[in-house]
């Protein structure tokens, strides 16, 4: 490992270590058997759980908070819109947005980058326009740009990668150039677990005047993201993979960027005034908020956010970085078991995929199950990485805050129960 | 739920040693199916002779699930009539999916796949061979018997 890699990853080892046996109390799903065995939840990359006080915070909207907001003149309404905006405040600091209008509430990752390809995309690109992406995005992150560039007759071009993932800079520097109008890239691949230098691909996107947006689906649940020192000019996510619930997702946008954007739904609460044959639009955040949004969503949003802060992102990223190179390790030392993605100490998070020679990952999957340990198997919506990779689709285990050695430990012998039981090794 | 119930010996036989793996020079009916879901393939070929499968093999990846069931697919509609077959992939169908008692007459090893009916996400890796093989031998009929070559995905 180079100097300046582990210079890179040292805020987070300095961060106090957590308490994950401790944390594991703060989740009630997590203390119930599957199969007659305790529950190992190892599927985080897929959806995280949630702690007792984001289940709480939604019983409690609806048990005393209910109602429509941004348009009652009654109590409940004024209640909840403040609910909603102070949770919007609360995921701008976060991320450290410079304002929380900046921040606009989605269904998901996959909604918010939808919204973009067409509130941003269709307004700015062009024919024989570039966009750049690289080999390992999550379909969510690819197939809304080809569809841009097909309405658009733009052109999709592919930051190469190597088998670990890892993007070479000065071949992304190379493909820049004035065609390219903008560079929309994973943040931590959920499939390899490799971490993109987001930092300096937008330092180099911004000197060709490109615009970059970041698929965040894995790196804002797990490590400090701040848009601000990224300079990042979008930035999508999701909810329920980071200790929230499902149907509620942030893109945030600069201002500028946003302010100059047509909006993404049209209808209600998005409009300043409605003529019978035209309309003019809110200002941010409410253009991009049309409809009744997901209040209860955003509300415990913004309670999962406090949550992690709470707990510390520092220490949540040192936690998952140290567990991920732990299950890198211990499975690599096992035979018949290759890891994808970069070294155990390579520039990676806790997202860790391998494949088991001559056993199919559902094989896996499925004798894994048995003895209470939830994985994910399959080509993880990135079939064109899988084809990278030369396999039909691998097992992935992602930790959070609340695994810890001793389930990584059960996860190998797991491994080794279904290399036993179907005679391969 | 055991791992036996699933992964009966029946089938880990079928899928350690397949049969009829391989593929036909002259298939009368090529057909591939595929579960993009989960990324399972198997491809038949089917020789067909006054109405009568004389020869069929397979080739594919996937799930130990889809390609055992496939090699119990081959032995169970080897040597039979396309009236018989549509017999066998309908006592296939209605035991993995409508929860039919197992036919032994029709479905040979077949039987053996009545445990995945426990395991629901593997429900697909099971029927994808039968289901390849309907779709084949439904365009070779629309053909009026000439060969063809089909695809079929879950």
């Amino acid at each position: 490992m180079s100097t300046s890699t582990r210079g890179a990853v040292a805020p987070a080892d300095r961060a106090a270590p957590l308490d994950a046996v401790a944390l594991r109390r703060d989740f009630p799903i997590l203390t119930q058997e599957v199969r007659g065995k305790p529950l190992i939840y190892l599927d985080n990359a897929a959806t995280s759980q949630k702690p007792r006080v984001v289940i709480d915070a939604l019983r409690e909207y609806y048990e005393t908070t209910n109602a429509n907001i941004h348009r009652g003149i009654h109590y409940l309404s004024e209640k909840g819109t403040a609910a909603y905006e102070d949770a919007r405040v609360r995921v701008a600091r976060f991320i450290n947005a410079a304002q929380p209008h900046e921040v606009i509430f989605t269904r998901g990752t996959t909604d918010g980058i939808n919204m973009l390809a067409r509130a941003w995309g269709d307004e700015n690109i062009a024919a024989d326009d570039e966009i750049l992406l690289t080999e390992v995005e999550h379909h969510s992150n690819l197939v809304p740009w080809q569809a841009l560039a097909k309405r658009r007759g733009a052109r999709l071009r592919f930051i190469p990668t190597d088998d670990a993932g890892v993007i070479d800079l000065d071949t992304y520097g190379g493909m820049l150039g004035p065609q390219t109008k903008l560079v929309a890239v994973h943040h931590v691949s959920n499939v390899l677990g490799v971490i993109a230098p987001v930092a300096e691909m937008a330092r180099l996107a911004h000197e060709h005047g490109a615009v970059i947006a970041v698929d965040g689906a894995q790196s804002a649940p797990h490590m400090p993201v701040d848009v601000q020192a990224l300079d990042v000019d979008f930035l999508t996510f999701s909810g329920h993979k980071m200790a929230g619930p499902t149907g509620i997702g942030i893109l945030y946008g600069k201002e500028a960027l946003l302010d100059a954007m047509e909006p993404a739904h049209f209808g209600g609460s998005m409009i300043r005034m409605v003529e019978l044959e035209s309309s003019t639009w809110a200002d941010l955040p409410d253009k991009f908020e049309g409809g009744t949004p997901n209040i209860a969503g955003a509300i415990g949003l913004g309670v999962a956010v406090d949550y992690l802060e709470h707990v510390g992102m520092d220490a949540i990223n040192a936690h998952a970085r140290q567990l991920g190179s732990y299950a890198v390790n211990v499975l690599s030392d096992m035979p018949g078991v290759s890891v994808h993605g970069p070294e155990a100490d390579g520039e990676r998070g806790g997202v860790v995929s391998f494949t088991v020679h001559d056993l199919h990952p559902h094989d896996v999957g499925t004798v894994l199950d048995g003895e209470g340990i939830a994985i994910r198997a399959g080509h993880h919506c990135a079939q064109p990485l899988m084809r990278k990779l030369g396999v039909h689709a691998t097992a992935r285990a992602s930790v959070y805050l609340y695994n810890t050695t001793d389930e990584i430990d059960r996860l190998v012998e797991g491994v080794d129960k279904a290399q036993r039981f179907f005679g391969t090794i | 739920m055991a791992l036996d119930d699933l992964y009966r010996e029946v089938i880990m036989d079928h899928y350690k040693r397949p049969r009829n793996r391989g593929t036909l020079d002259d298939a009368d009916v090529v057909v591939e199916g595929a579960n993009p879901l989960c990324g399972d393939e198997v491809t038949l070929w089917l020789e067909i002779d006054d109405g009568t499968v004389t020869g069929v093999r397979f080739a594919g990846h996937g799930c130990s699930i889809s390609q055992a069931s496939a090699s119990i697919m081959t032995e169970a509609i080897e040597g039979r009539p396309l009236g018989e077959i549509d017999e066998i992939v309908q006592a296939l169908r209605g035991m993995m999916l409508e929860g039919e008692e197992p036919n032994e007459d029709l479905l040979g090893d077949g039987i053996a796949l009545e445990g995945v009916r426990q395991f629901p996400v593997r429900i697909k890796c099971a029927v994808l061979g039968w289901n390849t093989l309907q779709l084949g031998l439904k365009q070779f009929a629309d053909s009026g018997g000439k060969p063809v070559e089909a695809h079929h995905r879950e």
